[in-house]
């Protein structure tokens, strides 16, 4: 659908040297879906894909355009005018996800950008970055005005960090493998289990425990479902 | 007994379990905040007796005031910051403009900071790509249908859909409508979707 006469936005390179390859629009929204499943079924924050966003805009800006242009009443524009509005759903949706995750986890999510080294990937875009600055300081400035300026002395500061919840990154999700894993580390769920390792075959469907995979839903090589 | 009165905060907000925001209890906290005041100096008065007069049984009465107070500065802490979470659900709910039963609710720091979250959501929003960035308190359900029935609420006059034909929105009128041409007029509050 995205391929036809609508959506000839052609390559979607010459923005970025940074993507090894040219995206047509179709592998650009195949993978705006799969981060916006990932993001959706995580415990945690995952890296952030502001290329992508900025992609999948540019592409919707096209769409519009190219929309505007086709004859009235024709039924192929209602269809494209459904994909356009799908395509926003699901980005709009996967900002969502990110910057609930972003609200409710806001002093780990900024302490974890901190403390992140100069050349790993960032998990906050400037502007999510920006967001949770101000989000932690709005919150410290009410508390401080209503309730904390008003207690003893020595109870006067909150620590966030203690005090907001950190992602459970125990919790279970379902997966697909994509691709094909050997000797992954499972934790035992009981006392009378051991640790044992499994191999994830291409194309299988598991029940784990976030901990385990997070690293293979990083990479790709697992897509959450 | 000790921090009782926080724990009714806590209370209170725990019956209210679909979100609702009850009237901010400024009285309560109020008692609260004055009680760790008295606990407060009771133990600055114990602690200068244990050390200049070595009445070491005073520790277990300053140990157990200071658990006190820290439970009821926990216990503050988590009703402001759960009725936060719900004036931030308010947001995505009723949009930028809060009605005015809700508004009467909140206590001047709140609507402080219900103003600054919009403010640093409307900026994040408006950085998204594009001229005008992207609204992503729009577009909340996947779309399911083309076209729409609508009802409308107010006389709008003549409006055109796409393939010519022109609908006379009169008041009360009912339509089935492709669902993009009457979003806006939905916002507006000039049509309103009818859900069978």
């Amino acid at each position: 659908m995205a391929d036809d006469e609508l959506s000839d936005a052609g390559d979607l390179s010459g923005e970025d040297e940074s993507q090894e390859d040219v995206l047509t629009p179709a592998e650009l929204i195949s993978r705006l879906e799969e981060a916006w499943l990932n993001e959706k079924f995580s415990p945690e924050l995952l890296e952030n894909k502001s290329e992508l966003v900025e992609c999948v805009m540019e592409q919707l800006t096209h769409m519009e355009e190219n929309l505007q242009r086709v004859k009235k009443g024709d039924l192929k524009a209602s269809v494209h005018r459904m994909e356009i509005d799908r395509i926003r759903f699901v980005l709009s949706s996967y900002l969502r996800s990110r910057l609930q995750k972003i609200e409710k986890f806001f002093p780990h999510v900024l302490e974890k950008e901190k403390s992140r080294a100069e050349g790993d990937p960032s998990f906050l875009s400037p502007e999510e970055f920006a967001f949770a600055k101000e989000y932690l300081a709005n919150t410290e400035v009410y508390l401080k005005a209503v309730a904390l300026k008003h207690m003893p002395p020595n109870l006067q500061s909150i620590d966030m960090l203690k005090a907001v919840p950190e992602p459970c990154l125990d919790s279970f999700v379902f997966l697909r493998v994509r691709e094909r894993q050997e000797n992954i580390m499972v934790e035992p769920e009981t006392d009378e289990q051991r640790e044992y390792v499994v191999d994830l075959e291409e194309g299988s469907q598991h029940l784990m425990r976030y901990r385990t995979i997070a690293p293979l839903v990083a990479s790709g090589a697992v897509q959450l479902i | 007994m000790f921090c009782e009165k926080a724990v009714e905060l806590i209370r209170e907000l725990h019956r209210m379990t679909d979100g609702q925001l009850p009237a901010f209890n400024e009285d309560n906290i109020r008692q609260v905040l004055e009680e760790m005041k008295a606990l407060y100096e009771q133990n600055q008065t114990d602690v200068n007796e244990a050390k200049t007069e070595g009445r070491s049984e005073l520790i277990p009465t300053i140990k157990f005031r200071h658990c006190c107070l820290l439970r009821n500065q926990r216990c503050i802490t988590a009703y402001l910051y759960d009725r936060l979470l719900r004036i931030r659900a308010l947001r995505w709910e009723y949009g930028s403009v809060l009605p005015t039963t809700i508004r009467f609710h909140m206590c001047a720091e709140e609507l402080e900071w219900f103003n600054q979250y919009k403010k640093s959501l409307a900026t994040y929003m408006r950085s998204l790509g594009g001229d005008e960035g992207l609204d992503i308190t729009q577009d909340m359900k996947p779309p399911k249908s083309l076209y729409i029935e609508v009802r409308c609420l107010k006389d709008h006059g003549e409006f055109e859909i796409d393939d010519g034909t022109v609908i006379l929105l009169k008041k009360n009128s009912q339509h089935f409508l492709p669902r993009w041409k009457c979003e806006q007029l939905i916002r507006q509050g000039v049509l309103e979707h009818v859900m069978s």
